[in-house]
């Protein structure tokens, strides 16, 4: 029990990361039923954008030059998924399923070797800026660190800044009818091309706030980041009810509690010790996922099944 | 998990392959016009990963063995033959080294391959290797089984591949001489383990529990992470409160830097230690800024303190190659000089020329090789491992790493 506020706190940091990143999803998935699987390097292509700004700005403390570097992680993120939804989402609109899945799994591939190949030296890890000073000790068994702060700061703000703008504004009903029915969406006057961009543009810009806090987390950043980051917040989606945006969030802190408290504790278990440790929490993660999914098909917060899958 | 990474990887480097195919016939062409005159054209193949996070040392690797070449070529080393470089990237992925190893095999005119930097890479490629009785030399593998077969542990040594030789120590020798150090002179009594599940991390880290065991220490937890992740908060939380006063990390810089500044930042001020797998400048940008006191062993002493090693790291610096020559260098160029010296007897012994079956004579020739090559004198045992058993372990001293003991082995 010793280790229980720190393994919760740990875990819900790591969560509110992958949260962030499953709205992209979500949201896309409930507007258009696409999962995208090019997300994971949205957010990729923002944590270099947010470099990028970094390395423009040399000797500006890190507090100061943040905000530069979301908005330039943001500019970046969104112009990326908006033209990725251009060109090579739109032209499939009306085609098979699988037609946009496997362009998605294409233009993944492609960004990943763009960067790869034309980013100053992002075939090795580049090194992304730290806060200094050590975590805050809040108890004896309880350290935050100032990377955990800021997500755990950005992504209810950002969380609250999306539910407002859904219920309260007109675009945001819009967006709601959109996700309901495209077509009477459409016959009531609503633009649903422009709808479907703004999906694309939120869910980068939420990418690149948890670009910039993966980077500030780990201190790297490279090209091939975006992979297990994209699957695991696609998996918090669908935990979570994909195509609801709170349900997104919820998936992700459930999975982020999950992985950290399975490699603290399977272990503990009688005769589990072989099971437990870093090398065994996705299998925990996922055995997880299962179960829910056997009990709630619909996801945690999901209210309907994907019925023009 | 990792289904789609291997996919995507096939699929770039099938459409790389190609590419790459359709140059090695362009080249393969011109060779043919030039055999009218009177040199031989014999091609080195290196095989390790040029791209991805292990880039660093793969290219140290490939640009090492290059210098080997060019330096064969301008003393004309071997007379009438001209060496060149045929190089293969793997990304440090099994099945993509094997798909290597089949092209090169397919090449006719390689003789000898440098390579690859990872055991379990290794392990794919040796079979095809060994059908087509192509040397292989390695200088970075330390997995024991590569050389000495499975039960190596249990005694029963047992040469599996007899195109198999490599300029690198095991991790037998390896993993012991980090834990007599630990043991011995850092004075660690509480040791917490990690490994990364791969061929070689695995392999280090068991090794190092039981020298460590042996003598005495206590191994107060282990745990194991996987990689291409970056958040290891969850292990760094329970190093700490495990109450271990050392870290040992089997495994590769990459996860290995990521897990120092990890568990440091969790508040364990404890030296993280391992093999040369994190013996690279990037372990410590990995680690952030309190990396301080960390430690690595690598195989042999540091190639700039020896004699030997200074023209090479003279001449590799005039060669002016844009990466440097990382931890495994001067293996990799001693490597390629077994192959160049393998060739040179089989040519000699064939009165001049290059015998109709080059491939078996050169590798008849490699177990007689013996020269004083970067990293000391170069010869193979009857495994095919080095008999040069010099390691050495650096730590980190204000954000470099500085080598604090160099020794040879003991039992």
């Amino acid at each position: 029990m010793h280790q229980l506020p720190q393994t919760l706190v740990s875990g819900l940091a790591l969560g509110a990361l992958y949260g962030l990143i499953a709205i992209g999803y979500t949201m896309v998935y409930g507007i258009v039923q696409l999962i995208n699987f090019a997300h994971g390097e949205i957010v990729m292509v923002g944590a270099f954008g947010a470099l990028t700004i970094h390395l423009w700005l040399p000797g500006v403390p890190l507090g100061a030059a943040l905000p530069l570097m979301i908005l330039g992680g943001v500019v970046i993120s969104v112009a990326v998924a908006t033209a990725a939804e251009r060109f090579a989402y739109r032209p499939l609109r009306n085609a098979p399923r699988l037609a946009p899945l496997i362009t998605a799994i294409g233009l993944s591939i492609a960004l990943q070797q763009l960067v790869w190949a034309f980013y100053p030296n992002a075939k090795k890890n580049r090194d992304f800026p730290q806060f200094h000073g050590n975590a805050f000790q809040l108890a004896d068994n309880l350290h935050l660190q100032r990377d955990d702060v800021f997500i755990l700061v950005a992504a209810p703000l950002c969380m609250l800044a999306l539910g407002l703008f859904t219920t309260k504004s007109r675009t945001g009903r819009a967006m709601q009818a959109t996700a309901q029915d495209p077509d009477t969406a459409r016959l009531m006057g609503i633009n649903t091309d422009r709808i479907i961009v703004l999906a694309f543009a939120i869910g980068g810009a939420f990418a690149a706030v948890a670009a910039v806090a993966q980077g500030l987390h780990i201190g790297q950043i490279s090209f091939d980041m975006g992979f297990i980051l994209g699957l695991k917040a696609f998996t918090a989606a669908v935990l979570g009810g994909i195509g609801n945006i709170y349900g997104a969030m919820l998936g992700g802190v459930v999975l982020g509690i999950a992985e950290t408290s399975s490699i603290t504790y399977i272990q503990d278990i009688p005769g589990m010790q072989q099971l437990g440790g870093g090398g065994w929490k996705d299998v925990w993660a996922f055995a997880l996922l299962i179960l829910v999914l056997l009990i709630r098909p619909q996801g945690l917060l999901g209210e309907r099944v994907a019925d023009r899958a | 998990m990792r289904h789609r990474p291997s996919l995507l990887l096939i699929t770039a480097f099938t459409t790389g392959s190609l590419v790459l195919t359709a140059c090695g016939s362009r080249d393969d062409k011109g060779s043919d016009k030039g055999d009218s005159g009177t040199k031989t054209t014999v091609a080195i193949g290196v095989d390790s990963p040029f791209t991805g996070s292990l880039s660093a040392l793969g290219l140290g690797i490939k640009n090492s063995v290059d210098l080997a070449i060019r330096t064969a070529n301008k003393n004309n080393e071997v007379k009438g033959v001209t060496f060149k470089l045929v190089a293969t990237d793997d990304q440090a992925v099994p099945g993509t080294g094997q798909q290597n190893a089949a092209k090169l095999v397919a090449d006719k005119s390689v003789l000898g391959v440098v390579g690859p930097l990872n055991s379990g890479v290794s392990q794919s490629m040796q079979g095809v290797f060994a059908k087509a009785n192509l040397t292989q030399v390695s200088p970075a593998n330390t997995n024991p089984a590569l050389s000495q077969g499975d039960n190596w542990s249990s005694g029963q040594k047992k040469r599996p591949f007899k195109t198999y030789f490599r300029t690198a120590t095991t991790d037998v020798i390896q993993g012991r001489f980090a834990a007599q150090y630990l043991y011995n002179e850092a004075k660690k009594r509480k040791v917490f383990v990690v490994d990364d599940k791969q061929t070689y991390g695995a392999g280090l880290a068991a090794i190092f529990s039981q020298e460590f065991q042996h003598l005495g220490g206590q191994v107060v937890g282990t745990d194991h992470l996987t990689v291409k992740e970056t958040d290891f908060s969850g292990i760094a939380n329970k190093i700490k409160n495990s109450g271990a006063d050392a870290v040992y990390f089997g495994g590769q810089y990459p996860e290995g830097g990521l897990l120092s500044g990890q568990t440091k930042k969790a508040g364990a001020h404890i030296p993280e230690m391992g093999g040369d797998g994190i013996y690279d400048p990037a372990f410590i940008s990995g680690a952030g800024k309190d990396d301080d006191g960390d430690l690595a062993t690598s195989v042999g002493y540091p190639v700039e303190q020896l004699d030997s090693a200074k023209t090479f790291v003279q001449n590799y610096k005039d060669t002016g190659y844009k990466d440097p020559y990382a931890a495994y260098g001067g293996y990799s160029y001693d490597a390629a000089w077994a192959i160049i010296q393998a060739v040179k007897k089989a040519v000699e012994d064939n009165n001049g020329k290059l015998p109709g079956d080059a491939r078996q004579k050169v590798l008849d020739a490699m177990s007689k090789v013996s020269f004083d090559g970067v990293t000391g004198h170069v010869s193979f045992d009857e495994y095919g491992d080095t008999t040069n058993k010099q390691l050495t372990v650096y730590q980190v001293v204000n954000h470099q790493w500085k080598a604090v003991k160099s020794s040879t082995f003991k039992d």
